[in-house]
């Protein structure tokens, strides 16, 4: 299925988390910036930590850990 | 209940929170005995952490209960989280469908266990994950064949989270336990007194054969410009050594997840080393109608998670006057706790955390809180006011955890929401918990 990641078009197998489609786009970009402006990557894999966070559709906060790919799904990240 | 209020109301006499061993053994016996269940979970596919499914394929043992509960009836709501707990015996949750009311007779709290997440240095950089994270994330397509993993810390769980992505394809460079030789040979009689535990560690050690493995050794720092590039590791008698990496995975074992259960009152006690849920032997809490299984109870692995849920079920199905057979495992219960204490014993997190931290190591990565504004603090809610330490996306889990250890701070109540909601969510319910206890 077709996704995109800041604009730019990706190719994704069915059941590939957000969080995952954004290393292959663009490895080592992550998902979040910190306060501090440090790029960040997911932590914890299940949900608790949050640094996996991006905006999914306009909606922001999106986990991207606990988030699947859907056709045509719109990406952002904060880098 | 409040009746001025525009939002969605779900009722099912069981509703079970957290759809892995525990919670699926729970919804398969009380549907069974004929009652109405509603399992709920975070994720997108059921399973938990160890049935984790595989690019979004629901592992073997998730599939095949799942094909039960849904002739049964049982309603599964993915993607769905507990936001708070509501007067009444109801939550407030959200997810796919929108924010509702979710109104319960009884409650089975499946909520399982998370990494035990400490930090060192350089543990903010890219490529720097938890091992049961890197091993959940790869099982959701994150690329990592090719790349070169350091699996560090202490515990089982780094074999597992080795064997995984060996088979996915990276280069296991190192697989460093925190247990000395003379620990991890104790933990070894053990075993051979668990034969099905035997197994599973013939079988994991066979696939991990040709891998580094370093005993007695602890990662001291991850360095790199701009994300891992390499793991500085402190072994007996402070021998150094370096190992060039792409990736770190670092976990010191699991801790139970008892927020939800704490935010309906329910007791804690300690329990294989970390505070559990208080339950008896009918997996009662210590608040009416409120039942626990699984991890929430004290990590004890996927076996006892599925007996305790089944005695849960059964626990439920007498109360509620269903029809249910007699839970008859508390022998096979009770092996598997005492390997659990056995695991905790020799797995133990370390107790010298605070000498690992760099003034400028950032314990709250949630709002880039470094350890020298928060070691001269007195307590957690000072700390938390002063630093923002704990305020962040995570809500403490991650640095409350560390701090409580470290400093020996009393924890915080736990306070709602849950888990992060949209103001909407927040918006579409009129009874709200009370305001008048103090600021935290």
């Amino acid at each position: 299925m077709k996704v995109t990641v800041d604009g730019c078009p990706l190719d994704v197998a069915a059941g590939t988390l957000v969080a995952a489609a954004i290393e292959l786009a663009a490895p080592g970009r992550g998902a979040r910036l910190s306060p501090a402006g440090l790029r960040r990557q997911p932590l914890c894999g299940m949900g608790v930590c949050g640094e996996c966070r991006v905006e999914v559709d306009g909606h922001a906060h999106r986990l991207g850990c606990q988030t699947l790919c859907a056709p045509g799904m719109e990406i952002r990240t904060d880098g | 209940m409040a009746e001025s209020d525009n939002i969605t109301e779900l009722h099912a006499r069981v509703v079970v929170i957290g759809a892995g061993p525990a919670g699926l053994a729970a919804a398969a016996v009380a549907s069974a005995a004929g009652l109405g269940v509603l399992l709920l979970d975070a994720a997108p596919v059921p399973g938990g952490q160890i049935w984790r499914a595989r690019q979004g394929v629901a592992a073997e043992p998730v599939a095949r209960t799942l094909a039960r509960l849904a002739p049964a009836g049982v309603r599964v709501l993915a993607g769905t989280r507990v936001v708070m707990t509501l007067p009444d015996r109801a939550l407030l949750i959200d997810g796919p469908g929108g924010a509702r009311r979710l109104r319960w007779d009884r409650l089975i709290l499946a909520t399982g266990a998370r990494e035990r997440l400490l930090p060192f240095p350089g543990w903010t950089l890219p490529g720097v994950f938890g091992a049961g994270g890197l091993q959940a994330l790869v099982k959701g397509g994150w690329p990592i064949r090719g790349r070169r993993v350091v699996v560090a810390g202490t515990g089982p769980l780094l074999l597992a989270a080795a064997a995984t992505l060996r088979r996915e394809g990276a280069q296991v460079v190192g697989l460093v336990e925190e247990a000395r030789a003379a620990a991890l040979a104790r933990f070894a009689g053990t075993l051979a007194a668990h034969p099905r535990k035997a197994l599973q560690a013939v079988r994991l050690g066979s696939s991990l054969l040709g891998v580094p493995f370093i005993r007695a050794s602890r990662v001291v720092a991850a360095e790199g410009d701009g994300r891992v590039e390499r793991v500085l590791l402190r072994g007996e008698g402070g021998r150094t050594r370096t190992i060039a990496c792409d990736a770190l995975a670092a976990g010191w074992g699991l801790i139970p997840q008892t927020e939800l259960g704490q935010s309906l009152g329910c007791a804690l006690a300690p329990r294989f080393g970390a505070p559990a849920l208080a339950v008896d032997a009918a997996q009662r809490t210590s608040v009416d109608g409120v039942l626990a299984a699984g991890e929430c109870t004290g990590v004890a692995g996927a076996r006892a998670a599925q007996l305790q849920g089944e005695a849960a079920g059964h626990a439920v199905a007498a109360e509620l006057g269903a029809e249910a057979r007699p839970w008859g495992h508390a022998s096979r219960l009770a092996r598997e706790h005492a390997f659990a204490a056995a695991v905790a014993a020799t797995f133990a997190p370390p107790a010298d955390w605070a000498a690992r931290l760099r003034d400028d190591t950032l314990v709250c990565r949630c709002e880039d809180v470094p350890w020298s504004a928060l070691r001269g603090q007195p307590d957690l809610r000072s700390a938390k006011l002063a630093t923002r330490c704990g305020m962040g996306h995570c809500q403490g889990r991650l640095c409350h955890d560390t701090l409580a250890a470290v400093m020996h701070w009393p924890r915080l109540p736990v306070r709602p929401p849950l888990s992060p909601a949209p103001l909407a969510t927040l918006l579409a319910i009129t009874e709200h918990p009370s305001t008048k206890e103090p600021l935290q």
